[in-house]
């Protein structure tokens, strides 16, 4: 199938033509519960506190808001107007980037803000509802917050020209400073008013890339000070007069529901106010939160697991590994595979075996709610505020405009905070109606409610056979796949799911870029009781790591050097082929190590973004591996934020070894056995490696970076173990296997 | 039973069940939100603060452990070796979504107090506790190198 298939949400390989409005408006219907016309017509309107835009509207302004993206004030303040959720992906300093870039504003006088909840105007234009996933944030944004950046200068250029009585050709604006040959000067503040009386431009002509003072350069965070200093605040944080705290006791077992519950432990302990049943379990309100947990330890529930997931993630992975046998649904085929195993001079067969990941962002999920019967007001870190609104509307019976959802910035995502059905606020709304009296009420997870709660990214198994001819050239591929679909059942299915092959299960293997002449990609979609998500690059999480160790085995079959191996089969994809090159140029591909490392290399496609690392590893006194250096390389099209762009790739990598080393969700008779940061362990100081970051100059429009860091490093410390010791990385995680002693 | 004891300087006195872990205290009655809660059980560190001066995991000590005893919090950091730490934070672009970084800053400001010229070796153990999803590891390191340059003058 075409990646272009993928209208869908998160997951898309390409940029992704917008939903037509059509389809935006039923996966609207379909997410808010299908409550009716005046949610459809209320998604278009305006609503309340859409930002101080209306002040400017007819020119009355205190303050220059052309668009619904940047606003100047008379203080001199550019406030930038962002659509998407910060995670630490550095969303708001992207979109900062663009319009100061576009308005000549200096870096000092821009501040950020989160857009409210208006599909409108805030759409992401690769989805066709207001939303981020998919590396997709700068991309998608690229031309329009740039045309917003563009159009406020116009404006003002106007207005100086109007006030100076000058020609506008004549004025020039940098660093936030407007001025004329003749000496007259203003900053962007003294002019914000006038401005506003000027008509507003339907478009203006965009910067040359090689006037560019921020794109490409360098452009510090918006957010830093306030996140070194804890003045950051993230949905944890808000608190009101009156506010009560809400945990919630949820199943034990996946599928589980509440059969009875003794409340009167729970209501004991000073400062619960109230235990109530939601759907997700039962929920105790308190007025602080250490009664609140308490609480929530203290409720006796009976749960009834009748229909709940009762097998462990052995018997899963068991039930998977049956079907690597068989033939599945066909997601690529070219040529002739079995003609071509026939005549191979040598077949080679791998499989591989992927288990459960929890995210686990630092901030648990949380969401605040204010419902006072007829209105209501939600923070939260929403990263698909279109949904997370709708579900708030449909859940409390309320039209669009009475709702009001405060995007806030959250403490990490991974793809955790991008939630179909929308649990977390939906849970909030519940337990707000279900309370009924008009206090802010903030609903926290524990970080055992996170790690034990699903959404996992799912278990897989691979098998991949191979034929080498007998010039040692790959001559057939035969990669099938078993796991469970991401994307079933949610209201992104119809999008991405084609013929029974959810796209996000077979990305990154059913567009290897190799030339093979006979080429077949295969999908067994199994269905499990436990609930999985997409989890920091989806389906290049285990298929990055499938194929590029693979290749590493082949070309270790034929004798091949790795590199070289790669650049014979990439003679139709330049881009691979020069993130690949750069890669083992800046590591020193093919020079002496020192004695005891080993070196591997590793090459991936996601989010139209290509990565390729170099990893250096060697062995702990304990067996256990070490990644000591990783040199990475990407080609993200023009890198709008350079510094951004490596903090990604640092950060994504670090994330996809944590993982890779030690990271695995295990289930015995339908009960997790991880509870936290102990049994479920992450990357820590001492394992992050040293790692360089190189750019690929490009001049191609800007392509993902948050995730496309992350699945590249696993099969380059896998090809790195396999230089030096002939086992294969087979059974994630990595320090499951004992590598030492078998070189 | 109240319990009084200073928070950044100043002295306080807190009307709460005295088991009540310092970081819900904190957090809660003193609205003082810097300090983040990661785990419940000291293994993120993502609640650090310092008592007496030593960096702590603010969520397993009780109210009535630090009575009559000097808690400082992000909001309250001062000084020399603070100031280099946040400076260095900031030049360096540590942070992505943040959250854990208070307590990495607070954990990075105990280890300078202590050792003002630290190795990688004495980086990794003082800093292991300290979770970062975001894995921001490898700045956090060159933003303690950094500080320590700009301390030692």
């Amino acid at each position: 199938m075409k990646t272009s298939d993928l209208t869908g949400i998160f997951a898309m390989p390409e940029a992704a033509p917008a939903l037509r409005p059509e389809a935006s408006r039923r996966l609207f219907l379909k997410i808010s519960g299908g409550a009716g016309a005046g949610l459809i017509l209320g998604l278009a309107a305006p609503l309340p506190g859409s930002v101080r835009s209306a002040k400017a509207a007819g020119g009355a302004g205190e303050l220059l808001a052309p668009n619904p993206f940047v606003q100047i004030s008379p203080d001199n303040t550019v406030t930038v107007i962002i659509k998407h959720l910060d995670k630490g992906q550095g969303a708001a300093t992207g979109l900062a980037t663009l319009v100061a870039e576009e308005l000549d504003a200096s870096h000092a006088q821009i501040t950020t803000e989160f857009a409210p909840a208006d599909a409108d105007k805030y759409k992401n234009l690769s989805f066709g509802v207001q939303g981020v996933g998919g590396s997709s944030g700068l991309s998608n944004s690229y031309d329009q917050y740039r045309q917003a950046g563009a159009v406020a200068k116009a404006m003002i250029v106007a207005a100086a020209a109007r006030d100076w009585k000058l020609p506008a050709g004549e004025i020039t604006v940098k660093a936030g400073v407007v001025s004329h040959p003749s000496g007259k000067t203003a900053t962007l503040g003294d002019l914000a008013v006038k401005a506003a009386a000027e008509t507003v431009p339907e478009k203006v002509p965009l910067k040359d890339p090689k006037d560019f003072v921020f794109i490409g350069k360098s452009f510090p965070r918006v957010d830093s000070k306030a996140k070194s200093t804890g003045a950051a605040k993230f949905t944890i944080d808000y608190q009101f007069d009156g506010m009560l705290v809400a945990t919630i006791a949820r199943p034990p077992m996946f599928g589980a529901t509440v059969a009875s519950f003794d409340a009167s432990a729970a209501e004991k302990i000073k400062g619960v106010v109230k235990v109530l049943q939601v759907s997700q379990g039962i929920a105790v309100l308190a007025a602080n939160t250490w009664a609140a947990l308490q609480g929530q330890r203290a409720v006796n529930v009976k749960w009834d697991d009748s229909k709940a997931e009762r097998r462990g993630t052995t018997e899963i992975i068991a039930s998977y590994r049956q079907l690597l046998d068989k033939p599945g649904l066909t997601a690529r085929k070219e040529g002739d595979v079995d003609a071509a195993f026939a005549s191979a001079a040598k077949v080679i067969e791998a499989d591989f075996e992927f288990p459960y990941l929890a995210h686990a962002p630092m901030e648990p999920m949380d969401c605040v709610v204010r419902y006072d019967g007829s209105t209501a007001e939600i923070w939260t870190g929403s990263q698909m505020q279109t949904l997370d609104h709708g579900a708030a509307c449909a859940t409390l019976g309320l039209k669009p405009e009475a709702v009001k959802l405060h995007t806030v910035w959250a403490g990490g995502s991974f793809g955790r905070r991008a939630i179909a059905d929308c649990h977390y606020v939906r849970e909030a709304c519940e337990i707000a109606k279900a309370y009924g009296k008009p206090v802010p009420i903030k609903v926290i997870w524990t970080r055992e409610d996170d790690i034990k709660g699903g959404w996992y990214r799912p278990i897989y198994v691979h098998r991949i056979k191979a034929g080498l001819d007998k010039d040692g050239n790959v001559s057939a591929w035969l990669h099938r796949i078993v796991g469970q679909s991401i994307m079933a059942g949610t209201p992104f299915e119809s999008q991405t799911v084609k013929d029974g092959v959810d796209s996000t299960s077979v990305e990154g293997a059913s567009n290897l870029p190799y030339s093979i002449p006979n080429l077949q990609v295969e999908l067994h979609t199994q269905k499990a009781g436990v609930p999985v998500l997409w989890w920091r690059s989806v389906g290049s999480t285990h298929t990055a790591h499938a194929t590029e160790h693979m290749i590493d085995i082949l070309a270790k079959e034929s004798g091949r050097d790795p590199v070289e191996f790669r650049m014979a089969m990439l003679s139709k994809h330049p881009r691979h082929a020069g993130a690949l090159k750069l890669a083992a140029e800046k590591a020193g591909w093919g020079t002496k190590l020192p004695d005891g490392r080993l070196r591997g290399v590793a090459l991936h496609e996601s989010f139209k973004s290509f990565v390729a690392n170099v990893a250096e590893v060697s062995f702990r006194d304990d067996g256990s591996v070490k990644v000591d250096r990783v040199v990475c390389a990407i080609d993200c099209g023009i890198a709008v934020n350079p510094d951004v762009v490596k903090a990604q790739m640092e950060g994504g990598l670090g994330y996809g070894l944590g993982a890779a080393l030690k990271g695995a969700i295990t289930m015995k008779d339908g009960i997790v056995e991880q509870n936290n940061f102990d049994g479920y362990d992450v990357l820590r100081m001492s394992e992050m490696p040293n790692v360089e970051v190189h750019i690929v100059p490009s001049a191609e429009p800007p392509t993902g970076v948050g995730e496309p860091g992350t699945p590249v490093v696993l099969p380059a410390v896998a090809n790195a173990l396999l230089s030096g010791t002939n086992i294969r990385t087979s059974i994630l995680p990595i320090n499951r296997q004992k590598y030492k002693g078998n070189a | 039973m109240p319990t009084s004891f200073k928070v950044n300087g100043q002295p306080r006195t807190l009307e709460v069940d005295p088991e009540t872990p310092l970081l819900w205290a904190i957090r809660d009655e003193l609205k003082l939100t810097g300090t983040k809660f990661g785990c419940g059980v000291a293994l993120c560190g993502a609640c650090t603060v310092h008592l007496d001066g030593e960096a702590v995991r603010s969520c397993q000590i009780q109210v009535r452990d630090v009575a009559s005893r000097n808690v400082e919090t992000i909001e309250g950091i001062k000084g020399n070796v603070a100031a280099a730490v946040q400076a260095a934070w900031i030049r360096l672009d540590v942070a992505q979504c943040g959250y854990c970084q208070s307590g990495q800053v607070m954990s990075a400001v105990g280890l300078l107090s202590q050792i003002p010229k630290p190795t990688d070796d004495d980086i990794n153990k003082a800093m292991d506790g300290n979770v970062c999803r975001c894995a921001t590891y490898q700045r956090i390191r060159a933003a303690i190198h950094e500080a320590a340059k700009t301390i030692s003058g």
